[in-house]
C-alpha cells in the first residue's frame, strides 16, 4: 500500500519536474559546457554520494530546428509526450501546467519563460509561490550532416519542506531521469514518425487510457 | 480470437483473447492466413529469453489479408501482405541508413530500457518476442496489430500461394542476410554451422552467391540431407572432428567464411558448454557459444564470421585471442528485414530461391502447441511448421 502511494508521488514529482527556480540554476545553465577539466555536459559529471537535482538529456531528432522550435515553443503540445503532464495552458504571460498528482488528483504550477532564443533554446521556470520550485531548458543545436537535430532538456528542482516534500525528494532521485528519458523518447517518436509508439493490442489497454482508468 | 499464448516454460495453449484494434494512425489489421512456428520461438518456449509474460501472443513470422487500416496506413482492405518480424519507423536515423532492425522509435519508450541496461543500448520492436522488444503482440493468431504498416509489410501478388512467401517475414532474409555478412566471393569455401531453417536459406543464399563450396554442419540426417539437396556437402559432427575435416576440405588452407546459424542453444558437447547450460538456468547472461567458438577457430586467417543465430547474453571462455591474432572480421545481428523483402520476392517469383522445400508440417492454428512441441522435440522430422488458422482442426494436411 504505502509502495503504491510512492510510485504515485514518484510520478507526479516526474511531472513536476519537466515544470522547469532557483538563481543557481540559471549560474548552473551557463557553465553546463564548461564544467570542469573535460567538455563533457555538467550533467554527465559523478555524483559522490550527493542527490543532484539537475539531470539533462540529449536526443538526436532527423527533424530540422525550426521544426522542432516551434512544436516545442507552441506548450500546449507538450502534453501530447509528456506523460504525467494534463494540459499546459496560457494565463496571461504566464502558463499553468497541470501535472497528475496522487490519488487522481492534480496540481497546477504557473510557470513563465525566462529566454527565448529563435531555433536555439527555450528556458522556463516556476514562478513564486509554487509547491515545487522547476527550471527547465531546451536547446536545439544541429546534428552533423542529416542527422537533424540534438536535442537537450536540462532541468533543476527544488522539492517542498515537510514530509510530503521528503517523500517527494527521496522520490526524486530516480524517477525525474527516468521520465524525462522517456518523454524526450516520445518526443522524438511524435516528431519522427507522427505517434507515440505503443505495443498495447486495444485502445483500452494504452497507458495513456490505464491511467485515466487509474484517476477514476 | 484464438491466439498462442505463452504460459511458461514448455508451456503454450491456444487462448481466446480480445481481438486487436487500430490504435495509431499508421497501423493495420491483418487476419493470419499462414504463420510458421520460428526456431528463435523455442527460445521463448525453453524459458530462456526474460520479460516473457503469461498471455503473451507468439509468432513472428506471419502473413495475412488486410481487413482494417488506420488512417496513415498506406494499405488497403483486401491485400495479401507479408510482415517483417522486426518493426521499423521508417522515419529514423539508423531506418533512413537501412538498419531497419537497429529502429529507434519502435520499441515503447517506456520498454526501452530493459535492454538499453543489458546492451547499451535500447533493442528494436519484434513481434511476438518479449517485452524486451516491446512486448507487442505476435501473429500465430487470428488477428494481428500491425504498426507502421506503410514501412514494413509487402503486397504479394494473386499469384504466388502463401507458402511461397511466408519466410519473407523473416528465415529467408535471415539466411541471405547472413551470407551476405559472411560476403561471400565466387572462390569461396564456407561453412555453415546448423542446418534448421536459417541455416539451410543461408547455404541456399551462398550458393545463389556464387560460393566454391558450402559445407553443412549438423547431426539430423535429415536436415543434412535437405542440405545435400540445395548442393552443400555435408559434416555431421556426432561422427566427424568438424575442424579436421574443414581443413582438409578447405585444402589446408581453412574456410574462407564462416556461419553460426544455430545461437546460444546449441547442443555441442563441448565441456564448457555444460558449464554455461548451467548457467544459464539461473537466468539470463551464459549463452551457450559452443558453435561461434567452434566457427572461429576454425575459419582461415583474414577470414569472415557470420552470426545470424540468436545469442541474448554474454559468454565466457570466449577465443578472443584468435578472433584478434587471425585479423577476423565478425558481423552479426538482427535482419533489417525491410531492406531484402523487395529483391528476394523478385528471386522467389523467377525461381531463383525456393521457399517450399523446408516445410514439413501443416496444422491448424489450434494445434499450435502441438506443433511447438514437436518442432522442439523432432527437429529432424518436423523441420518448419506452418500454422493456418482457416485450417479445421480435424483436417489432417502435411
Ligand atoms: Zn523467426
Ligand atoms: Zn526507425
Amino acid at each position: 500500500m504505502e509502495k503504491r502511494q510512492e510510485i504515485g508521488i514518484a510520478g507526479t514529482v516526474a511531472g513536476l519536474a519537466l515544470v522547469a527556480g532557483g538563481a543557481a540554476f540559471g549560474a548552473m545553465l551557463s557553465r553546463r559546457h564548461k564544467g570542469g577539466s573535460d567538455d563533457a555536459p555538467l550533467f554527465t559529471r559523478r555524483k559522490p554520494g550527493t542527490d543532484n537535482p539537475i539531470l539533462g538529456r540529449t536526443v538526436t531528432i532527423r527533424k530540422g530546428r525550426s521544426e522542432l522550435y516551434e512544436f516545442w515553443r507552441d506548450f500546449e503540445n507538450l502534453p501530447r509526450f509528456m506523460e504525467n503532464v494534463d494540459e499546459i495552458r496560457k494565463d496571461g504571460d504566464a502558463r499553468i501546467w497541470v501535472i497528475k498528482a496522487p490519488a487522481g488528483q492534480t496540481v497546477e504550477v504557473r510557470t513563465e519563460v525566462v529566454s527565448d532564443v529563435e531555433n536555439q533554446t527555450i528556458a522556463w521556470r516556476s514562478v513564486e509561490g509554487s509547491d515545487i520550485e522547476t527550471n527547465g531548458e531546451v536547446t536545439f543545436a544541429d546534428a552533423p550532416g542529416d542527422r537533424g537535430t540534438r536535442v537537450s532538456l536540462v532541468m533543476f528542482y527544488d522539492p517542498p519542506a515537510g514530509s510530503l516534500g521528503r517523500v517527494i525528494a527521496k522520490a526524486f532521485q530516480r524517477e525525474p531521469e527516468v521520465q524525462a528519458r522517456h518523454d524526450l523518447k516520445r518526443f522524438k517518436m511524435l516528431m519522427e514518425t507522427g505517434e507515440i509508439a505503443t505495443s498495447a493490442h486495444r485502445k483500452d489497454n494504452t497507458r495513456k487510457a490505464k491511467q485515466q482508468e487509474n484517476e477514476q | 480470437m484464438r491466439a498462442l499464448a505463452w504460459h511458461g516454460t514448455h508451456d503454450v495453449r491456444v487462448d481466446t483473447v480480445p481481438d486487436p484494434e487500430i490504435i495509431n494512425p499508421r497501423d493495420a489489421i491483418l487476419k493470419i492466413t499462414s504463420t510458421a512456428i520460428c526456431g528463435s520461438d523455442l527460445h521463448l518456449y525453453d524459458g530462456v529469453i526474460p520479460g516473457v509474460q503469461p498471455g503473451d501472443v507468439l509468432g513472428h513470422e506471419f502473413m495475412g489479408e488486410v481487413v482494417e487500416t488506420g488512417s496513415d496506413s498506406t494499405l488497403e482492405k483486401g491485400q495479401r501482405v507479408v510482415v517483417p518480424f522486426t518493426i521499423s519507423c521508417g522515419g529514423c536515423f539508423h531506418c533512413k541508413i537501412q538498419q531497419y532492425s537497429a529502429c529507434e522509435n519502435s520499441n515503447p519508450a517506456e520498454k526501452q530500457d530493459m535492454s538499453a541496461s543489458l546492451y547499451g543500448h535500447p533493442m528494436a520492436a519484434l513481434f511476438g518476442y518479449s517485452h524486451l522488444t516491446g512486448g507487442y503482440s505476435g501473429g500465430q493468431a487470428e488477428y494481428v496489430r500491425v504498426p507502421f504498416s506503410d514501412v514494413g509489410p509487402i503486397v504479394i501478388p494473386d499469384h504466388l500461394e502463401d507458402e511461397k512467401v511466408l519466410f519473407l517475414s523473416d528465415i529467408l532474409p535471415t539466411g541471405w542476410m547472413g551470407a551476405e555478412n559472411a560476403e561471400i566471393q565466387p572462390d569461396d569455401t564456407v561453412a555453415v554451422w546448423g542446418c534448421g531453417p536459417v541455416g539451410l536459406f543461408a547455404i541456399q543464399s551462398a550458393i545463389v552467391m556464387g560460393a566454391s563450396k558450402v559445407i553443412a554442419i549438423d547431426h539430423y540426417p535429415n536436415r543434412l540431407n535437405l542440405a545435400k539437396q540445395l548442393g552443400a556437402e555435408t559434416i555431421d559432427f556426432r561422427k566427424t572432428d568438424v575442424r579436421e575435416a574443414l581443413m582438409e576440405m578447405s585444402g589446408g588452407i581453412g574456410v574462407d567464411a564462416v556461419i553460426d546459424a544455430v545461437g546460444m542453444e546449441a547442443h555441442g558437447f563441448a565441456v564448457d558448454n555444460m558449464l554455461d547450460i548451467a548457467k544459464q538456468k539461473i537466468g539470463m547472461g551464459a549463452d551457450r557459444a559452443s558453435v561461434l567458438k567452434q566457427a572461429i577457430l576454425a575459419v582461415r586467417p583474414g577470414g569472415r564470421v557470420s552470426i545470424p543465430g540468436v545469442y541474448g547474453g554474454m559468454t565466457d571462455k570466449f577465443p578472443l585471442g584468435a578472433l584478434m591474432e587471425k585479423g577476423l572480421q565478425v558481423r552479426s545481428g538482427q535482419t533489417h528485414v525491410q531492406r531484402y523483402t523487395k529483391d528476394l520476392l523478385e528471386k522467389i517469383e523467377d525461381g531463383t530461391l525456393d521457399t517450399t522445400f523446408l516445410i514439413s508440417h501443416r496444422l491448424p492454428l489450434e494445434d499450435a502447441a502441438r506443433g511447438y512441441k514437436c518442432f522442439h522435440d523432432e527437429q529432424d522430422s518436423w523441420t518448419k511448421v506452418v500454422l493456418k488458422p482457416d485450417m479445421s482442426a480435424g483436417e489432417k494436411a502435411t
